[in-house]
This record gives C-alpha cells, structure tokens and sequence, in this order.
C-alpha cells in the first residue's frame, strides 16, 4: 500500500501581491464545501500543469486553522529556480482551478509545551502564521522571532505585530539587527520548544546552539524544503518496471520516474519526510544526495537515495523501481 | 437494514451470542490455513457491503449492551479511562470523527447538526439528545474523547506523534486483550509492544510504526489481530485478572465450543486533522467456537492454524493450557478438504 495523500478540487479566489518578491493565493474548495481541518505547521502539495510538463511543489498553509472556508499559501519567486515559483507568480490567475494534496504536516506543535519559541527567516514564516493562529485561539505561551532582508521585504511584519503584539520580535538584516540566538535560548524556561523555519544556515545556527546550550533534541523542531537542485542530465534504469529514463537539467529524479508513468510514494517534495526513499542495485558513478533523510552512513553506502531531491553523475544508477 | 440491539450481558451470566446473520459479517481473521505475524495493513476504505468494514465504525446488534457494559467498568475503574492535559484538542477531533462518520454511514441511528461551534447531537439507540459546543468541554459531561466513545463500540487508543515515534497519551480501554491503559499511558509504540514475542526480532515494528508515522488524513487503515478468551468477556484486563483469569481451568471437552471465543480486534489509524496525532481504534468481536464452525470453512481452517501455531505463540496468545483440548473438538469440523483463499465464507 502506497501512503500518500488525497487530492483536494480548489479555486483560487484571491491572489495578493505582498511585496516585490511574494504573492498569497487563497484557495477555496470547487465544490463550495468547507475544506478539511489541519494542524498549524501543515503544508500542501500544489500541482501545476506547465504545457506537458506537471509540477508538484509543497508550500507551507499559512492561514489559520480554525477558518477552513479557504486555504492561503505565500510563493516566493525564484527567477534562479527550476519555474515553480514563477509558474504561480505568472500564470495562475483569480478563478483558476488547481489540484492540491491534502494538508500534511511534517513541522507540528509539541502540545506539551510550556512555551513555544519560534524562529523565522524570511519566506519561512509562513508555517507559523498558522502555527500562531492555532496556539493564539487556546492562549497558549508563544513568542516569535522573526529576521528578515528589510522593512520592504518584511512579508506579513506588521500585520502580526498589530495582531500578537509584544510577542513578535522583528530583526532588519539591512539595519544590521541580528537574532541573539545564544542569548535567546539560554534564557528559556524548562518545558520550551523551539521551532525555526528559513535559509540552511539558519536552521543550522539555531539547532547547533540548542544543542551546545544543552537543549535535548525532542525540543528542537525544524522544517525546510529543500528545492530539488538543477544539475547534468542522467540516465537511470528502474529495474522493477523495466524501464530506463533519462533525469533532465531541471528536472528531479522523482519528477522523471513520475513522467514515465510509475507511481511512486512521496510526500513532502523536500528530502524531509522519508517517503520517497528508493533502493540502489548499483550505482556506476557518483550520487549527489540533498536530502535530511538519509544518515551520513547511508549516503556513503550507495544503497539509498531519496528521489525527490537527490542526483547523480556517472555512466548509470538502477534503482528498485 | 435496521438493526436489531439485543440485551446481553458480557459478564457473570454470559448472556452474549452472535445471530446467525451477525455469524456471517464476522471479521474471520485467517486468510490461509496457518498464521504468522505480518505487517498486515490495508486501506480501510471501500468496505465489503453488510460486513464489519463496510461503516467507518461498525454498529453491530451488540451496540447498546456493550455501551451498558463499558459503563459499569468506568463506574468500577475511573483510570480506564485517561487523557493527558495536552491531548484535548485531539479529543475534539475524536468526537467530530466518530460524530461525523456515523452520522453518515447510520444516518438513522445518528444525527449530527452544526451550526459554526454549535452542535446537536442524537443517538438514537442509546437515547441521547445533546447540545452542545464544539471545543468547549464545559457544555459536555464529560470530556470530548471520552463522552463520544462512550457511545461507540471498541476500545480507543489516542497517539501523538513527536520525534518519529507515537506515544500513547490518551485512551479508553475496557475490551482488552490483557493490557492496561494505566500501565502504558505516556509510553511510546517500542514500549507497549515490549512484550510481543517473535515480532521484534522479524523487525515488525520498526516497519509497522514507519507506515503509521505517515498515515495520511483522509486515507485510514486497518488490521487485524486476534487471541482467545473464555466466555464471552470483554473486560479481560490486568486490573481484572483474579476474575477471569482462572476461567481457562474450566475449559473442558463437553463445554469448550461455548466456552471457548475468538476474539478479534479490527484496528483502525486515523490521522486526526486538527492535532496531528493518531486515533487507534481496537474494535473487539467475539464468536464462540460453536457460532464459528457453522460456516465450513471457517471450522476447518482454525482447527488447522491452533494446531500447527508456534509453542511461543501459544503461550503469548494465552491458550496453551487449553490448546489441547480445543484442537481436539475442533478436528470433529475438519474433513481434509481444501480451503479456498481469503477470509470470506465459501
């Protein structure tokens, strides 16, 4: 049986431009319906038709939970990426229908918390504007730190901070305001869960710090997509089916194997949540794993790769597809 | 089809049995003529008409008595019934599950109204009439998990899922095959199975708690598991053991087609949209040995799976001091012949 998620019939009845860089799409169900219910930090799957070419990018629900007669999700443009961001940005338009997945959430609360203390960068704020709605409506203890480039690239700034006040704390790269991370975890209380959303280097500050500070894992929760790197074509035997694809420059392996037709698990899109992950028979070169899935041992074994994100340079890679 | 409820006693003179048409909608457990564990898990979606998957959660003739039944063990013992402080959301999405679910698949036995937060509910075969609203737990008896499945059949385990792994932080448990809330409650899924021989060694559960971890909303699944008990209990529980556990003593050739039950539990995994955890239905059926072997092929594939199971299963299992016994009146029902594949009645 393979997991995966139900698919969701919606229209998109708003699209807002943020500023320069992001544009919200608001969605709501065809059939007028109230969509399903989900938990803050949840995201879905959006499928977009791009001529003959299907994309399917994960982005994080960012409107509140407690109101599912419509969906809104933010898309930052990437005019360096692979055209999903720019698929939403120029060819969606109000009154389009689209297929998306049903919420899964791969970043969810610790309810257990005494605290929630939530790190953002930039365009990874999106998971906790739900996150907080959700946490707001029942009066539980959160706080909210929040970097961003500059003022005008500061999505969705003052609208929290006119909403949730004292507890939205906002740092200006270009006004040199930097997030105290070490300052910041040393002063919390037993029973905080940090949570922390944007770039790599963040993600990684932030956990690395918990960690020295003596933070135990269970209390350090992260989430990032990582976007499936571009790179050379390459060839790709999938011996289950008996078929053998070629990945393109700016197309993921999982994409490729998907377009020949096989139906293959995933879930999130993002090297994050383990479901795409697929068996190597052999492995004639060398792989280019991306994902945070895999251990490092994994990795250097050449037995696994997570199709969603990951490569491969060399003469031919078979899989157990 | 209306439902005929029967009045049945579970406990002390064990009124309970199965009508020949509940006989026919049982949940037979045993696909081929031997057993081992498996990861046996499969969409529970497209439920074969008038069988015990057709509903979300099956309402059978045994509804209303069982409901009496699971009362008198909460009145006996509070803690089977237990919800740690941070598992009331996922108590709310119990109760609009089950609510909404049946409403739907029993739309004359159930009704549910919703008006924004505002909620009429009515059980019609146990008699109930409730307003109330939703996520406020003042405007119910009791708490949202436990006043919706004081209505519905089985036990129900409640599981976040943190750090990879699930945790049993809420349930009410008062069908079980010999485990206790009380014991497992805060543990993880490593934990409360500790004690299943074989399994962990076969690496079942590493394999079983990676499907569930990933269990999607809208897209539940199901297995199923099965032991024996004597006499119609569901109560056979640690905290009860001194009253049932010496009834395998009475086990003898003259009695054991009506003492002697398979016992069934027909697990369900529902994602839960609003918490993130994981609902854990185990919906207990009981047949007597006498019920089952009126369908052939039933009779003669159980007598083949208790005589050739593993010692170690036996044992596990709890049926080795009788197995014996029951192996040898089960063999009456058995003529050699061959038995078709799957679990449907030939």
């Amino acid at each position: 049986m393979s997991a995966g998620t139900g698919k969701l019939d919606v229209l998109v009845t708003d699209i807002k431009p943020i500023n320069t860089l992001v544009k919200r799409f608001q969605f709501e169900r065809a059939d007028g319906r109230p969509l399903p219910n989900f938990s803050g930090g949840a995201h879905v799957v959006v499928e977009m038709k791009d001529d003959d070419r299907m994309r399917l990018n994960p982005y994080s629900l960012m409107s509140s939970p407690l109101d599912t007669s419509h969906y809104a999700i933010s898309v930052r443009r990437d005019d360096q990426g692979r055209g999903g961001s720019l698929f939403m940005h120029n060819q969606v338009a109000v009154g389009d229908r689209l297929v998306i997945s049903y919420p899964v959430n791969l970043f969810a609360l610790d309810l257990r918390a005494s605290k929630h203390l939530m790190l953002a960068g930039g365009i990874g704020i999106t998971p906790f504007m739900a996150q907080m709605a959700q946490l707001a409506a029942n009066g539980s203890n959160f706080e909210l730190h929040y970097s961003c480039r500059s003022r005008s690239l500061a999505s969705y700034a003052q609208e929290i901070s006119a909403h949730y006040d004292h507890r939205i704390h906002l740092y200006y790269d270009d006004e040199g305001q930097q997030i105290d991370i070490s300052t910041l975890l040393s002063g919390q209380a037993l029973g905080t869960q940090v949570y922390v959303c944007g770039p790599r280097g963040m993600i990684d500050a932030v956990c690395s710090q918990a960690t020295a500070a003596g933070w135990p894992d269970q209390a350090i929760h992260f989430e990032e997509f990582i976007t499936p790197p571009t790179g050379k074509p390459f060839k790709v035997r999938l011996a289950r089916s008996d078929k053998t694809i070629t990945v393109g420059e700016h197309q993921s392996l999982l994409e490729a194997i998907e377009a020949a037709g096989i139906d293959a698990p995933y879930l999130c899109r993002g090297g994050a949540c383990g479901q795409c992950e697929t068996d190597v028979l052999s492995c004639d070169g060398s792989m280019l794993h991306n994902d945070h899935w895999l251990t490092e041992d994994q990795h250097a074994s050449e037995k696994k790769i997570m199709p969603c994100v990951s490569r491969f340079e060399g003469e031919l890679l078979e899989l157990d597809r | 089809m209306s439902i005929q409820f029967k009045q049945e006693t579970f406990r002390d003179d064990f009124t309970f049995s199965n009508s020949p048409e509940q006989i026919q909608r049982f949940p037979f457990p045993f696909d081929k003529d031997s057993f081992m564990y498996s990861v046996n898990l499969e969409p529970h979606a497209d439920g074969r008409k008038d069988s015990a998957y057709e509903a979300s959660f099956d309402v059978d003739e045994h509804y209303v008595s069982e409901m009496h039944d699971r009362a008198l063990v909460l009145d006996e013992d509070p803690l089977r019934c237990q919800s740690l402080p941070h598992m009331t959301l996922a108590g709310w999405d119990v109760l609009e599950l089950i609510m909404t679910e049946k409403s739907r698949d029993y739309p004359d036995l159930f009704t549910l109204e919703r008006k924004g937060n505002q909620c009429h509910w009515i059980n019609r075969p146990l008699e109930i009439d409730q307003h109330f609203t939703f996520g406020d737990e003042t405007t119910l008896p009791h708490g949202p998990m436990e006043y919706i499945t004081r209505q519905a059949q089985g036990d129900f385990c409640l599981l976040d899922q943190r750090n990879d792994n699930l945790w049993m932080d809420a349930g009410i448990v008062t069908t079980q095959a010999d485990w206790s809330l009380d014991f497992d409650i805060g543990m993880n899924f490593f934990e409360w199975h500790a004690p299943v021989p074989l399994a962990h060694e076969m690496g079942i559960f590493q394999r079983a708690l990676k499907f569930l971890l990933n269990i999607q909303q809208g897209r539940p699944a199901r297995r199923l598991n099965w032991t024996l008990t004597i006499n119609p209990r569901l109560d056979t529980s640690p905290e009860n053991y001194h009253k049932w556990g010496i009834d395998k003593a009475t086990v003898a050739p003259e009695n054991v087609g009506d003492k002697v039950h398979l016992r069934v539990e027909l697990q369900t995994f529902w994602r839960l949209p609003r918490s993130n955890a994981l609902l854990f239905p185990i919906r207990c059926y009981l047949i007597k040995m006498s019920e089952l072997v009126t369908v052939p092929k039933w009779g003669r594939r159980t007598h083949r799976v208790l005589r050739d199971i593993p010692p170690e299963l036996a044992d596990y299992k709890g049926f080795a001091s009788y197995r014996d016994t029951l192996v040898a009146w089960l063999s009456q029902y058995d003529d050699g012949e061959k038995t078709s594949p799957g679990v449907w009645p030939e």
